[in-house]
Order: C-alpha cells, then sequence, then structure tokens
C-alpha cells in the first residue's frame, strides 16, 4: 500500500503534462481533442486522488510525507519540496479533482458555443492550458507540507484567476470593446495582492518564531511557543487571517469576486465557487494547531465570517444578474465555512465546503447553460440591419429581467437548477441541509451572536434563491431570446446531472450518527471540543445534527421560499416591470442593488485618494520637483557651467588644445624638413645606401 | 704560390675593388636603368672574384660554393629586373630612372 503514497506527485505532474500537450500541440488539434486532454488529465489526477484516499483509509488514516526534491536550504532555513497525504489534503484533492473534471467536460461544451459567440475560435486551446494549470497550481496548494509550498500554490491559483478572469480581456461581459473584463481580472489581482501580503507577514513571523515553515515542525513547537509568547500566535493567526479574507472572499477583501463573473462560466464554478476560493478556509483547517491556542483570534475569524455570510446575503438578493447573485452567494456560503473554522468547527466547515462544491459548481454551470440558451435564443431571431444611426439593441443574456419561462425551452437545466437551489437553500434532504445544519449547531452551542447572523443569512439564501427560481423560470419570457431559448447539449448536460446526484446526496458524506467525514478528517484534525453547559435543548444531537436547529433552519427556508414565491411567483415580472421590493423599500433595495455601495465606498476612501497622491507624487514631486527643478536645473544647469565654462573654455580649448596643436605643429616641421631627403631620385638613394655602408664599415674597421 | 698562378692575392683584390667601384659609380652617375642594371651585375661579378681569389688563396670551397649561389641568385634578379623594366617602359616610355619619381614625397 505504501507504494501508493508514492504517486502522489502525479496529482500535479497530470494536469502539467495535459497543458504541455496544448501548448504545444492545441493548435493543430481539433477542439474534441483539446478537451479530452485536458478532461484526462484532470481526470487521471481524480484517480490517482482516489488511490491515495484508498491507501490512507487501508493505513488507518495515518498521515504520509512525501519528499520529491530539495528546494530552499539557507542557513538555518530548510524547506525540501515534500508532499503531505492526510486525509485534510486528500479530502481536498477529491474535491478538485472530482469537480475540476466535471466542469473540464462541461467546459468542452461550454467554450465551443462561447469562442464562436465572441469570434475567436483560436482562444479554445489557451482555456483548458489556464484550467489544467489552476487543476495542477490548485493541487500544490493542498498537498504542500509547509507554508511556503502552500503558498507557491496560492499565488499560482491566484495567477490562474487572473488570467482566466481577464480571458476575454478586450471586451466587457457583453463582448462591446472594453477594458472592464481585464479592470476585473486587475481588481481581483490587487485584492488578492493585500491578502497575500498578510498572509507572508504570517509567514516571516512564523520563520522568525519557530525557524520553520514545515507544518509539522510549526505544529509541533506551537503550544511551547504559545506558552512563551501568547502574542506571536495571535499575530501569526490574524495575519493568516488577512490572507483567507483576501482569497475566500471575506469583508473587507470580497470585492473581487463579484467582478470576477467576467471570466467564462466555467470559471466561475471551479475557480470562483468551488475550489480556489475555498483555499482560505482549507488554511485555516490546516493550521488548526495554531487556532486552537488562541480563542481571540478564533471569534474573529468567526466572527468575519458571519458578517461576511449576512451581508453578502442582502446583496445577493438585489441583483439582477443571474451569475452576480450566485457571486454574492459564493461570497455568503464561504462566511459560513470560515465561521465554522473559525469556531473551531473544523469538520463542519470542511463539510459545507464539499457540499458547497458541489451545489454552487452545479448553480454555476445551470447559470452558464441558461446563458448560453438565451444566447442561443438571441441568435436565432431575424436580426435587422442596423439603420443609420441606429445602434443595435444592447441584449444581456445574464440578466434575469430578460429571462422568464424558461422551464419550457430547458427543461433538463430547470431541473438541475432545482437541485442546486434546494441543496443551497438547505432544504431537506439535499446536502446543504446536513452540512449548514452543522455549522449552525456548533454556532448555536458556541457563540449565539453568530448563530443569529447565520441564521439570518441563511433565511436571506433561501429567499434570494427563491426568487431567482421564480425570475428565471417561471411567469412569462420577457424577451424574445427567451421565448427562443434553447437546451444545452448533452456534453454540458451529463456532468451537471453528476453534481446534481451529488448535490442531493452529499449528506452522506457526514450523515448523523454514521459521522463518515468526522471520523475520515479526525485522523489528521484532533481539535478537542471544549465541553460547554449547553441548555437542554441543545444538547440533543446525533453526530452533528440536532433536531431543534435543524428545524429552526428548515422552517425558515421553506418561509423564504414561500415569501419570494409571494413576491415574484405569484405574480411574475411584467417586461419592464421594476422589481416588486423596490417599492415598499425604496431606497433600501437601491441600496441593494448598488450592493451597499461598497465599491464607491472603497473609491471614495481607498482608491481616489490614492490616485490623487499617485498623481501629486507623479505630477508636482517627480515630474515638477525632480524633472523640472532638480534635474534640469540644478543637475543639467551645475553641469553645463562645469563642462561649458570651466572644462571647454579654459582647460580644453586654452590647455589641451595648446599641447595637442603644439605637438601637431612639431611634427609637421620635422617631417617638411625630412621630407626634402625624399627626392624621388633612385640615385640619390642609392647613395645614401652607400654613405651608411661606408660609414658602418669604416665603423667596423676602425674601431 | 702556384696557387694563383704567381699573382699575388692582392692583385686579384685591387681588381675587384676597381670593378666594385666602377660598378658602385655606374650604379649613382648613370640615369639609364639597364646601364644601372650592368653595373650592379658588375658589383655582383666584382665580389665573385674576390670570393674564388680567398677561396684558391686558402684552398676552402667554401668561397667557390657561395660564388654559385651569387650567380644563381643574380641570374634570378636579372630575370625580374629585366621584367620590371619592360614594364616601366611600357607605362612611361623611358627607362630614365630620374622620372620614376612618382612615391616623392
Amino acid at each position: 500500500m505504501d507504494t501508493l503514497f508514492s504517486l502522489v506527485p502525479l496529482i500535479v505532474f497530470l494536469p502539467v503534462l495535459g497543458l504541455l500537450i496544448n501548448i504545444a500541440f492545441g493548435g493543430k488539434m481539433g477542439e474534441k481533442a483539446i478537451g479530452t486532454v485536458a478532461s484526462a488529465a484532470s481526470g487521471l489526477a481524480f484517480v490517482v486522488s482516489v488511490l491515495l484516499g484508498v491507501a490512507l483509509w487501508a493505513g488507518g488514516g495515518a498521515e504520509h510525507v512525501v519528499p520529491l526534491a530539495e528546494w530552499i536550504r539557507i542557513g538555518t532555513l530548510n524547506i525540501p519540496w515534500t508532499f503531505r497525504v492526510d486525509t485534510l489534503s486528500v479530502t481536498m484533492m477529491l474535491v478538485v479533482s472530482g469537480v475540476g473534471t466535471l466542469i473540464h467536460i462541461y467546459a468542452i461544451g461550454y467554450m465551443h458555443e462561447d469562442v464562436r459567440f465572441k469570434n475567436d475560435v483560436g482562444r479554445y486551446a489557451r482555456f483548458f492550458v489556464f484550467l489544467n494549470l489552476f487543476i495542477a497550481m490548485m493541487m500544490i496548494l493542498v498537498s504542500g507540507d509547509s507554508y511556503l509550498m502552500l503558498f507557491v500554490g496560492w499565488e499560482g491559483v491566484g495567477l490562474c484567476s487572473f488570467l482566466l478572469i481577464g480571458f476575454w480581456y478586450e471586451m466587457d461581459t457583453l463582448g462591446r470593446p472594453s477594458w472592464a473584463n481585464s479592470n476585473a481580472a486587475k481588481k481581483a489581482m490587487i485584492a488578492n495582492r493585500i491578502g497575500d501580503f498578510g498572509f507572508l507577514l504570517a509567514a516571516f513571523t512564523m520563520f522568525w518564531a519557530f525557524g520553520s515553515l514545515q507544518f509539522g515542525e510549526v505544529f509541533g513547537k506551537a503550544s511551547q511557543i504559545a506558552a512563551a509568547t501568547p502574542g506571536v500566535i495571535l499575530f501569526i493567526t490574524l495575519f493568516l487571517l488577512v490572507g483567507v479574507a483576501g482569497k475566500s472572499a471575506q469583508i473587507p477583501l470580497y470585492v473581487w469576486l463579484p467582478d470576477a463573473m467576467a471570466g467564462p462560466t466555467p470559471v466561475s464554478a471551479l475557480i470562483h465557487a468551488a475550489t480556489m476560493v475555498t483555499a482560505g478556509v482549507y488554511l485555516v483547517a490546516r493550521s488548526w494547531p495554531l487556532y486552537s491556542l488562541v480563542p481571540n483570534a478564533q471569534f474573529i475569524v468567526a466572527l468575519v465570517g458571519a458578517v461576511t455570510a449576512l451581508f453578502a446575503a442582502t446583496i445577493a438578493a438585489g441583483q439582477y444578474d443571474i451569475k452576480k447573485v450566485l457571486a454574492y452567494s459564493t461570497i455568503s456560503q464561504l462566511g459560513f465555512m470560515v465561521a465554522a473554522v473559525g469556531m473551531g468547527a473544523y469538520v463542519a466547515g470542511m463539510f459545507h465546503l464539499i457540499t458547497h462544491a458541489f451545489f454552487k459548481a452545479l448553480l454555476f454551470l445551470s447559470a452558464g447553460s441558461v446563458i448560453l440558451g438565451m444566447e442561443r435564443g438571441h441568435h436565432h431571431l431575424p436580426h435587422h440591419e442596423p439603420e443609420a444611426g441606429h445602434t443595435e439593441e444592447l441584449f444581456d443574456p445574464g440578466d434575469m429581467r430578460n429571462m422568464g419561462g424558461l422551464r419550457k425551452q430547458m427543461p433538463v437545466t430547470f431541473w438541475l437548477y432545482i437541485f442546486g437551489t434546494l441543496a443551497l437553500a438547505g432544504i431537506f434532504p439535499f446536502a446543504g441541509f446536513w452540512s449548514k445544519d452543522e455549522i449552525l449547531l456548533d454556532a448555536a452551542r458556541k457563540f449565539p451572536a453568530i448563530y443569529i447572523l447565520l441564521t439570518i443569512a441563511a433565511f436571506l439564501t433561501a429567499f434570494y434563491m427563491g426568487r431567482q427560481i421564480w425570475m428565471v423560470f417561471y411567469g412569462k419570457p420577457r424577451h424574445a431570446a427567451a421565448e427562443h431559448a434553447q437546451e444545452s447539449p448533452k456534453v454540458m448536460t451529463v456532468p451537471l446531472m453528476v453534481l446534481a446526484a451529488l448535490s442531493l446526496l452529499g449528506g452522506l458524506l457526514n450523515f448523523p450518527g454514521i459521522d463518515t467525514l468526522t471520523n475520515w478528517l479526525g485522523h489528521t484534525i484532533e481539535a478537542a471540543e471544549g465541553e460547554v453547559a449547553l441548555p437542554a435543548w441543545l444538547a440533543v444531537s446525533w453526530g452533528g445534527f440536532n433536531p431543534w436547529t435543524a428545524l429552526i433552519s428548515l422552517g425558515l427556508a421553506l418561509l423564504a421560499i414561500y415569501i419570494s414565491w409571494l413576491i415574484y411567483g405569484r405574480k411574475p415580472l411584467e417586461n419592464g416591470q421594476k422589481d416588486p421590493l423596490k417599492q415598499p423599500f425604496g431606497f433600501i433595495f437601491t441600496a441593494l442593488e448598488r450592493k451597499w455601495y461598497v465599491d464607491e465606498i472603497y473609491a471614495a476612501v481607498i482608491l481616489n485618494p490614492y490616485v490623487a497622491i499617485s498623481r501629486f507624487l507623479a505630477d508636482v514631486i517627480d515630474w515638477r520637483f525632480w524633472h523640472d527643478w532638480f534635474h534640469e536645473k540644478v543637475i543639467a544647469g551645475t553641469y553645463n557651467f562645469v563642462s561649458k565654462t570651466v572644462l571647454d573654455l579654459r582647460i580644453d580649448q586654452q590647455f589641451i588644445d595648446a599641447i595637442a596643436n603644439g605637438l601637431g605643429n612639431l611634427t609637421r616641421r620635422v617631417s617638411g624638413s625630412l621630407r626634402r631627403l625624399q627626392n624621388g631620385f633612385v640615385r640619390s638613394y642609392a647613395l645614401a645606401v652607400l654613405f651608411g655602408v661606408v660609414i658602418i664599415l669604416g665603423y667596423l674597421l676602425l674601431k | 704560390m702556384g696557387v694563383l698562378g704567381g699573382i699575388p692575392l692582392s692583385g686579384f683584390l685591387a681588381v675587384s675593388a676597381i670593378l666594385f667601384t666602377m660598378g658602385a659609380l655606374g650604379v649613382l652617375i648613370r640615369r639609364n636603368a639597364i646601364i644601372i642594371f650592368m653595373s650592379v651585375e658588375l658589383m655582383l661579378n666584382a665580389a665573385n672574384l674576390a670570393f674564388v681569389a680567398f677561396a684558391r688563396a686558402y684552398n676552402v670551397l667554401n668561397g667557390q660554393l657561395f660564388v654559385f649561389f651569387v650567380m644563381t641568385v643574380s641570374a634570378a634578379e636579372v630575370a625580374v629586373g629585366l621584367a620590371l623594366i619592360v614594364a616601366i617602359f611600357r607605362s612611361k616610355h623611358s627607362i630614365d630612372v630620374d622620372q620614376m619619381s612618382s612615391l616623392k614625397g
């Protein structure tokens, strides 16, 4: 069995192999071949992950460390390139490669149409290269045995995120020429950079305090250091939280994730919902020995997560773009996970991470199917030649106000969407019900305030998902494109069916009483549950399940769906009608629509002052002061004075010229007199030779 | 003294010196390239005479041997020199060496 563990480098090398093939031959291969190579690379990585899981299972869950190569050795710092195979990392590998493979397959069909709607077929291969690169980087992130190796993957997935958000970099989401998409990519990069800065500070402090970045050594010394200098661990964990806020889109750095929807939909599903954004949750779960030592940091993490969960859920209720709703929903659900791992409920957090990967990938991909269906419908409309002076009506296939009644045109997508929605809303017996309730129960037991925040967020989740269902699939089509929308091909719907099945059955992973995942992760995470005196109703539980919290959340979810039906389902929106919530709630709803003006506030507080300072530095300090005054006047002026007046006029022209000219004149005069010897008469030369011979011979004879 | 037929070595050397001086004067005084050439030959042969005389007087073969070399070299020199004179005559229609002063400084 141990030989199976040596397979672990393959989870990185297989996707790299796939991307190399597509780089080298992508230009010559057909779309099917490109997609097959990429999907196979990801799929084989999944197979390897399964084998690793089996090996772990057989070995009783004991962790394995597989060294690959030496990497950094400077003084006392020694960081080898080592893979860590334990239940936590294998769980992440399975999610990443499993969901990743399904999304690869889906993308074969999705990108086939996307590159055609955007008129650049040549970009097909590039997409799969990036996707494979992402899988490889994510695998490094989850399998690394040190914070530095984790950071390599962390940066790598950030790069892939940047590349894929800006995949259609020269247009906006509607295909008009603009820099909107590339600006969204840059926004993601910069927000993540702020988070990475926190991560790096944490890593530096860790090296300073522990002398190592290896997980084993750091965790081994953690309690010792915590006893000696408790502030250090607090410092490290809080700076790690900054990194988590960047990568996992938590307040205050979440603003990049909604804009990241500029990327193609498979990217939104894979990177910005299922895998990359959960890296922060993984990081906290991985660092559990550190977090367990500082309850203050744990509470801050949990609070950030819970506030984010509620805050993003409110915004999601006011959005019209089908993907934007899901984006804010993702932020909200990530808040749930961060809150869970913050509370020390690592298993609940990981459980929600897994089920969320299933149903959010399902929802995003179904949304992609809806958007493409609308595109197809729009494509089939009779197009008038644009008359002079009239631009063609701008059509947004992702705007829910254009949709309506799509359950008739796209029945398969409709049912898939229903599955995803029920799972996300936490309806029994779907996966989200089990995982969310585990988090809620932990919150209720440990931090009642966070429990209340999360419960409201869960209520809003069900509400905005209900709103989306009614707006997209019920009522009458509000745009001609929705009337002519067409169902997506099998290559797209079949992976979705697999995801739908997982969304339905995912709860079995940690079914109350059997607790598979708890036992499985228990091999790696041994966080002790603090004994708290519980009220009677909370003390009842089977595993992570308590009937009362479950009933409350289920009841609220059903209530929320009912309310959403009252508002959006009973009287469907008419074409051009304003959102019914706009009337009673007025400016509050407008604020939701505008995302609580967070982007505007950031622009006013950070961006504009930053730009103003940069401009001041560039224009006034750099250009006027340094360039115009210091360089031009001071340096250039002094230089000119010295060179022209002193060096040129005095030294060069008067002194050095005199030497040079004197030498020249001397040479000319000497040569002028010598020249007379060269009179051109051969005989006089012969006479000179004769005299020379006579003189030399005379000297030799007479000496 | 039978070696030199009764004539003393100094006699040969005197003839050789006279011939050499005549050659040298010819080179310096005459302007006709061919005459100058002949004068150079005269100088060479004066040297040859001295070589041979010394060789007989001291009964060694080195001098005799050297004469052969001188004759060979002078033959080659004649060939090259005459060719040069012909080439110069073709371009200048004259073999007056005083007119060959294109390289005058």
